[in-house]
């Protein structure tokens, strides 16, 4: 796909082409922001890494029209079921609402996840994807740019960008190159990955295992992928021996056990872990911002590696791409890290709480979780306590300094000032579609209507405010009627669930940014001083 | 809703895994008996804030009925 038209000189350059990278240049083609990704890999990394996809990453990459796919391809999976030793303590629900176009999970291999996010690159016209480029070193320019050394063939040549988007992993060269590390906690318990793929399909559901007898008492937990196969998760203790524990035929005993003798497998990849919670300082570096496992590494308990990942993604692209359009100033830049750094700490805390249940260390952490297991079997108030993972959620930007003050007649229902949105289904005519399948990659204003005589006046109000805010490119109206004869921007919210969720009345306005999150709401039509007052907040101007 | 399930149907705590953490933390570092103790002044002070003897009488039945030597 190697089309490069502008010299050595990108706007923007991704380094690294893992689900994140990726994701930075599609999102990037949306904004119609030039990108060049370079990889170190000549291909797909096909190791046993991240499957477990939420929710908002689906509803991320569905901006970029990936959400069908994924969730065609992907098994959806919405129990999940917690054992002490061999009994089923409790199981858990995912999925307890409908009316939402993603599943709350959905698992698919990180190998299947990449390789649509290239095939969707090759849909756009600029991103341009190296593979085998290897960056071994990078510096600022005078004029704050960034200098790139790239290898390739054993040839170097160098890339001079506007912004780097550092998406190149945990062992982040870039990160080195800089003399910047990450702080932390890491973790001496060793995990054994086995994917194996069976000759049946299993339930779709999460099985995690405290103390099982099959497994000496550690941690086990199961999880199903598409192609019918397996993941098993197995805690090995801190004192292993790699060497003895790769070995075929102990590994294949470990999974008899587990997948019973009348299973046929074949074992599709073996892999030791053991894992960190940490993250850089700060994520922003002049031109250069680091996302992904680059910035911030987690335990894998909760998902939130990759989905935290997406997500920074979709807070940084639209500021920088704004920041290079100049519709916005360089102030918005440095609210990526205002915004990113709690979440990523919410990540930490979450995933580390989730390994420190699983790994007991002193005597009372032992025997309280003893009391909790047994209090559990009675009293599901104990089952609160169990931590196999606290699956990721998206952040919530409340407190930001780019987001208003919630309009107090809300009484905080519905969504508020920094939530990102959430999905409804809705009707145009006949026809039914999502409320996220309707909101742009741009500000937007969306605004609830219940009454026919408001049906009237609002547009023009709407497009008037449209036409003073520069980066206000759409609006949206949700009806509770049908409403004859109406334009295309007016959605019939049948099931009433759009505005239930959005806390609506009649006149409602919520201004959403590009990365569907919540700049600002009234419950009553505001003044287009007030929602410029806003606007200007949500840029940092 | 019934006053039994106030006491175990429901975890009416605001963020357990928070309040989970800090009792472990409050255990680093400390040995077997001085843990043994903090246990003991945490429940006599918890005991305080639940304040009703008949409430209290009902806990401790109930969890020395989960531990099977009644
Ligand atoms: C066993 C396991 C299970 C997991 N399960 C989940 C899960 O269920 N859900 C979830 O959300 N997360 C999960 N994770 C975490 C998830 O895999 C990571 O968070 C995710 O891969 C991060 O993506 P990334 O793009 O930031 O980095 P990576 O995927 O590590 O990609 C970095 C890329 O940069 C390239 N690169 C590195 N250095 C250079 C260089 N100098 N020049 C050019 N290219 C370079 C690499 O080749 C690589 O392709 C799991 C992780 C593990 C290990």
């Amino acid at each position: 796909m190697e089309k490069l038209s502008f010299g050595q000189k990108p706007k923007v350059l991704v380094v690294g082409a893992g689900p994140i990278g990726l994701a930075a240049a599609l999102e990037f083609s949306n904004f119609e922001i030039q990108t060049l990704v370079v990889d170190e890999l000549s291909e797909i990394n096909r190791a046993s890494k991240a499957i477990c996809w939420s929710q908002r990453s689906l509803e991320i990459l569905n901006r970029v029209g990936l959400a069908e796919q994924f969730i065609k391809k992907g098994s959806t999976w919405k129990k999940g079921r917690v054992f002490k030793a061999e009994e089923e303590i409790y199981n858990f629900n995912l999925q307890v609402e409908a009316g939402f176009k993603a599943p709350a999970f959905i698992n698919l291999q990180q190998y299947y996840v990449e390789q649509f996010l290239i095939d969707k690159l090759k849909e756009f016209e600029y991103p341009v994807l190296r593979r085998g480029h290897k960056v071994v070193d990078i510096s600022l320019t005078k004029d704050n740019r960034a200098l790139v050394q790239i290898e390739h063939d054993q040839d170097m040549y160098k890339v001079i960008a506007d912004y780097v988007v550092a998406a190149d992993g945990v062992r982040s060269t870039i990160r080195k190159a800089l003399e910047l590390e990450m702080q932390g906690n890491y973790f001496d318990e060793q995990f054994l990955i086995v994917d194996v793929k069976v000759n049946r399909s299993f339930p779709l559901e999460r099985k995690f295992w405290f103390q099982p007898k099959f497994h000496d008492g550690q941690s086990a937990l199961l999880h199903v992928q598409p192609d019918n196969i397996l993941r098993i998760d197995l805690q090995l203790g801190p004192n292993m021996d790699p060497e003895l524990e790769l070995d075929e035929e102990r590994v294949r005993a470990r999974v008899n056990k587990i997948l019973g003798s009348d299973v046929d497998y074949k074992l599709e990849w073996i892999s030791l872990y053991s894992f960190s919670c940490k993250r850089m300082q700060r994520f922003r570096h002049g031109p250069i911002f680091f996302v992904g496992d680059a910035a911030h590494a987690v335990s894998p308990f909760g998902a939130r590696g990759g989905n935290g990942g997406i997500q920074d993604i979709d807070n940084l692209v639209w500021k920088v791409s704004s920041v290079i359009k100049g519709k916005a100033s360089r102030a918005l830049l440095d609210t990526y890290d205002e915004e990113r750094i709690p979440a990523a700490d919410e990540n930490l805390l979450n995933s580390a709480r989730s390994t420190g249940f699983m790994t007991p260390k002193t005597q009372a952490s032992v025997d309280f979780r003893e009391a909790v297991f047994e209090l559990s079997k009675t009293m599901p108030f104990a089952r609160d306590f169990i931590n196999s993972g606290r699956l990721s959620q998206p952040y919530k930007y409340i407190g930001s300094s780019l987001v208003s003050e919630d309009d107090i007649s809300f009484c905080s229902d519905g969504i508020l000032p920094g939530q990102s949105i959430l999905d409804a289904p809705i009707f145009i005519g006949r026809n039914q579609t999502w409320l996220i399948d309707q909101i742009a990659n741009a500000f937007s204003l969306v605004a609830f209507v219940d009454e026919e005589k408001t049906a009237l006046s609002i547009p023009e109000y709407l497009d008037e405010v449209c036409g003073q805010l520069d980066l206000v490119e759409q609006y949206l109206v949700v009806t509770s009627k049908r409403l004859n004869g109406t334009s295309k921007k007016f959605l019939y919210d049948a099931t009433g669930l759009a505005f239930e969720r959005w806390a609506a009345y009649d006149g409602t306005i919520y201004l959403v940014r590009p990365d569907h999150h919540i700049a600002a709401r009234w419950k009553e039509t505001p003044t287009i001083l007030e929602l410029k007052q806003a606007y200007r907040k949500s840029i940092s101007l | 809703m019934n006053a039994d399930d106030y006491l175990t149907q429901i975890n009416n705590i605001t963020d357990p895994d928070q309040f989970y953490e800090d009792l472990i933390q409050a255990h680093d570092g400390l040995s077997a008996n001085q843990s043994q103790q903090l246990n003991s002044r945490i429940i006599l002070l918890m005991a305080n804030q639940i304040a009703d003897n008949r409430r209290l009488k009902e806990l401790i039945t109930l969890a020395k009925m989960s531990l099977d030597v009644t």
